[in-house]
């Protein structure tokens, strides 16, 4: 595990002049990806705004090889890639010294809704891949639309608030568990304040032989609707509130960390959720006091689903 | 050369087998499904070096092929109907990101409804996409085309991706004597594969699939155009390199009968077997019909079919395939086209086999009559018919 102070004199792998808004969680995501190992890495990504924004042609951002296909594949893409790898290795056709880790990424909607299929097939094929998802809560790169990632309540161009709808009326869809469903060797949940406890989770992701899949918090200023400054505080907010818990799952037994961790010891410094929406334009509605009884279902959901994964970091440590 | 009892599926896996591709992702789905299972048993087996990546859809198959494929592997999948429509985005991301990879399409008819038999409806589906698309009329000339379309699709000034198509059931489970090469023979033809930029030379990273806007996307596009255009000349040397180990020469097309002929078929796969069949038939009564069989679909040969089409009474074409609310199928609008300035030949349009109906003897014989009776009378009734077909 490098120190902070190894890791800011490493080589950045993705170039500075890359057109993600300022404050965009995702690239703070990419560079802790990519700070958490020296082997050489082939990133695939799926079609987003992280991918529209540092390929544009003749530009790339990219100082590793690097493939977008489509919005749904990443997985399957780097699958292939990675088996090809593996042909060409046993083959000789490539030195057998030749180290490569393989990473796909998406975006919640190209994690949760549509590559759901794509990735929950290369994980159970045992690939020696990671899969991230940055998940900053909804279809950004097409102007804001809801995704299963949404929270309850957060409106975007699809799940509005209006007269008689106050956002988006369902869940999330908890998809660190359905990755977790998958018995692969590793699964965490990140988020991209906690730099350190990120780039560990990397490293561990990249360390695992076969598949990890690692689900990171991405903050999204402009989908959210705060001002680009405060992403890193949005993201702090989220985990404070235990609405995203940081915490890991290797082979099957799970670990809380970072914040998540302090707050399980100390359950009365856990904030109301209420503190995180509140900062977000996209929850505007919920100080209305007509929304009052919504805003009490969401907190009894969060911890509820909170509650639920205590449980299991004591069941599978038992 | 060796002489074996195969199956369309089996010959094509055979030509695998030699080929020895590096990855291969697939999806079952009938009629291919015969032919991945004989790979995985050459897979099972240690006979290839192959990583046989069996996937959660067509859509991942062709995905996880152009990542093997952009890797710098030589790689491969299968499909028909469905799978072919299922993976049809990644089908135009293939072509368009130049990568060769050649992929057996055991033509089957598109559902809805569904049906398992074949037609020539998928192919045509994805005759825009970019890729070349080779034709076979029976076993022998699908293992053939395959091994033709590794050298055709990686060849430098190509680098297209091909696929060889081969009519579900007809071809994919009949039973045939296919000469087959020894492996040493075509390991030699198709030599080794020296991908260009490949993903896996990491120490010169390349940026595959970027956002091409308005400002590059065209002459990316008008690039890729070119790369089919010259693939006209290479396919034909390579079919003319092909006799030299098999004795037979691969073209856009083959003629037969032709020379003193009134009356042309002309058609795509199997179905040129029975008409083969015919001619033979009719000819011994006196009859002057041939056939034109089309090999590539995709280039389409159209000055050539135009240089030799003007000599004829009476064309028909022959489309295995409907294009809904165009003029005729795709085959006859292609011919047609080819044919623009030259109004002295009739050319008729016949729809058959939809959904594999059978299309026997007689029904190509009552082509010939049709033909024999325009050239009479010099009159067109219909200038499409569907052959077969309850009405
Ligand atoms: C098959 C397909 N459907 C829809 C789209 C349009 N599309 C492109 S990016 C995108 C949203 C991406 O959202 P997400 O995965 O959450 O990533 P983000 O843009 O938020 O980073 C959509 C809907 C597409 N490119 N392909």
């Amino acid at each position: 595990m490098p120190t902070i102070k190894e890791i800011v004199k490493q080589p950045e792998r993705l170039a500075p002049g890359h057109r993600l808004c300022a404050g965009c969680g995702a690239p703070i995501a990419v560079r802790q990806i990519l700070h958490a190992t020296t082997d050489k890495v082939v990133v695939g990504c799926a079609t987003g705004c992280l991918e529209v924004t540092t390929t544009t042609y003749p530009f790339t951002a990219w100082k590793v090889p690097f493939i977008h296909n489509a919005f749904e594949n990443s997985a399957a893409t780097v699958s292939g890639v990675e088996a090809a790898y593996r042909s060409l290795k046993k083959q000789g056709k490539l030195p057998a010294d030749k180290k490569i880790k393989f990473l796909a990424m998406g975006g919640d909607g190209g994690t949760y809704d549509i590559g759901f299929q794509s990735l929950s097939g290369a994980m159970e094929r045992g690939h020696n891949m990671v899969y991230v998802c940055y998940d900053n809560g909804a279809y950004m790169n097409t102007g804001i639309q809801r995704s299963s990632a949404t929270p309850k309540g957060a409106s975007t161009t699809t799940s509005p608030a209006g007269t008689v709808q106050q956002g988006k009326k369902e869940f999330p869809k908890n998809m660190t568990a359905c990755m977790i469903a998958h018995d692969i060797p590793y699964v965490a949940q990140a988020s991209i304040h906690n730099y350190m406890d990120a780039i560990k989770k990397f490293e561990k992701a990249f360390l695992v032989e076969g598949p990890a899949f690692v689900n990171i918090l991405a903050p999204c200023p402009r989908g959210w609707r705060y001002p680009g400054e405060k992403t890193v505080e949005m993201a702090r907010l989220a985990v404070e509130s235990c609405f995203w818990a940081l915490f890991e799952v290797e082979n099957g037994k799970y670990r809380l960390t970072g914040e998540s961790a302090r707050l399980a010891k100390n359950p009365d410094k856990i904030r109301p959720v209420m503190d995180w929406m509140q900062e977000q334009g996209r929850f505007r509605h919920l100080k209305l006091p007509k929304n009052a009884d919504l805003v009490v279902e969401i907190q009894e959901e969060v911890k509820r689903r909170w509650q639920w994964l205590l449980k299991l970091v004591e069941a599978s440590n038992s | 050369m060796t002489r074996k009892s195969m199956t369309g599926n089996e010959a094509v896996a055979y030509a695998m087998l030699q080929v020895n591709p590096d990855v291969v992702a697939a999806y079952p789905i009938t009629p291919q499904t015969s032919l991945m299972q004989k790979f995985a048993d050459y897979v099972a087996d240690g006979m290839v070096d192959t990583e046989l990546v069996t996937t959660d859809s067509e859509h991942s198959a062709m995905s996880a092929t152009v990542g093997a494929s952009a890797a710098g592997a030589r790689a491969m999948t299968a499909t028909s109907s469905n799978g072919l429509a299922y993976m049809w985005e990644i089908v135009y991301i293939a072509s368009s990101t130049r990568l060769p990879i050649v992929m057996p399409v055991v033509n089957r008819a598109l559902s809805g409804p569904i049906n398992i038999h074949c037609d020539h409806s998928d192919a045509m589906g994805a005759r825009d996409s970019g890729w070349i698309q080779l034709f076979s009329e029976n076993a022998q000339e699908a293992y053939e085309n395959m091994i033709q379309a590794v050298r055709i699709a990686e060849h430098p000034d190509v680098l297209t991706p091909v696929m060889v198509c081969l009519d579900g059931f007809i071809i994919s489970h009949g039973m045939e004597t296919v000469e087959v090469f020894d492996t040493e023979t075509v390991k030699k033809f198709i030599g080794t594969y020296t991908p260009q930029n490949p993903l896996l030379d990491v120490d010169n990273p390349t940026t595959y699939g970027p956002l091409d806007l308005f400002d590059y996307y065209y002459e990316h596009k008008r690039q890729q155009i070119e790369g089919m255009e010259k693939s006209r000349d290479v396919i034909l040397d390579i079919g003319r390199e092909f006799a030299s180990i098999c004795g037979k020469t691969y073209g856009h097309f083959e003629e037969y009968k032709t020379d003193d002929a009134e009356s042309v078929i002309l058609v795509l796969g199997s179905t040129a077997g029975t008409t083969k069949g015919v001619i033979d038939k009719m000819r011994a009564q006196g009859e002057k019909v041939g056939l034109i069989k089309l090999r590539t679909f995709r280039p389409f040969p159209h000055q050539e079919l135009a240089g030799i089409l003007g000599k004829f009474k009476a064309v028909a074409v022959l489309d295995r395939a409907a294009s809904i609310g165009s003029l005729g199928g795709p085959l006859f609008t292609e011919v047609r086209c080819a044919m623009l300035g030259q109004d002295s030949v009739p050319i008729v349009n016949y729809i058959y086999g939809l959904g594999g109906r059978n299309i026997g003897m007689a029904d190509i014989e009552s082509v010939y009559q049709d033909l024999s009776e325009i050239t009479a009378s010099g009159q067109v009734k219909n200038l499409v018919t569907y052959l077969g077909v309850r009405e």
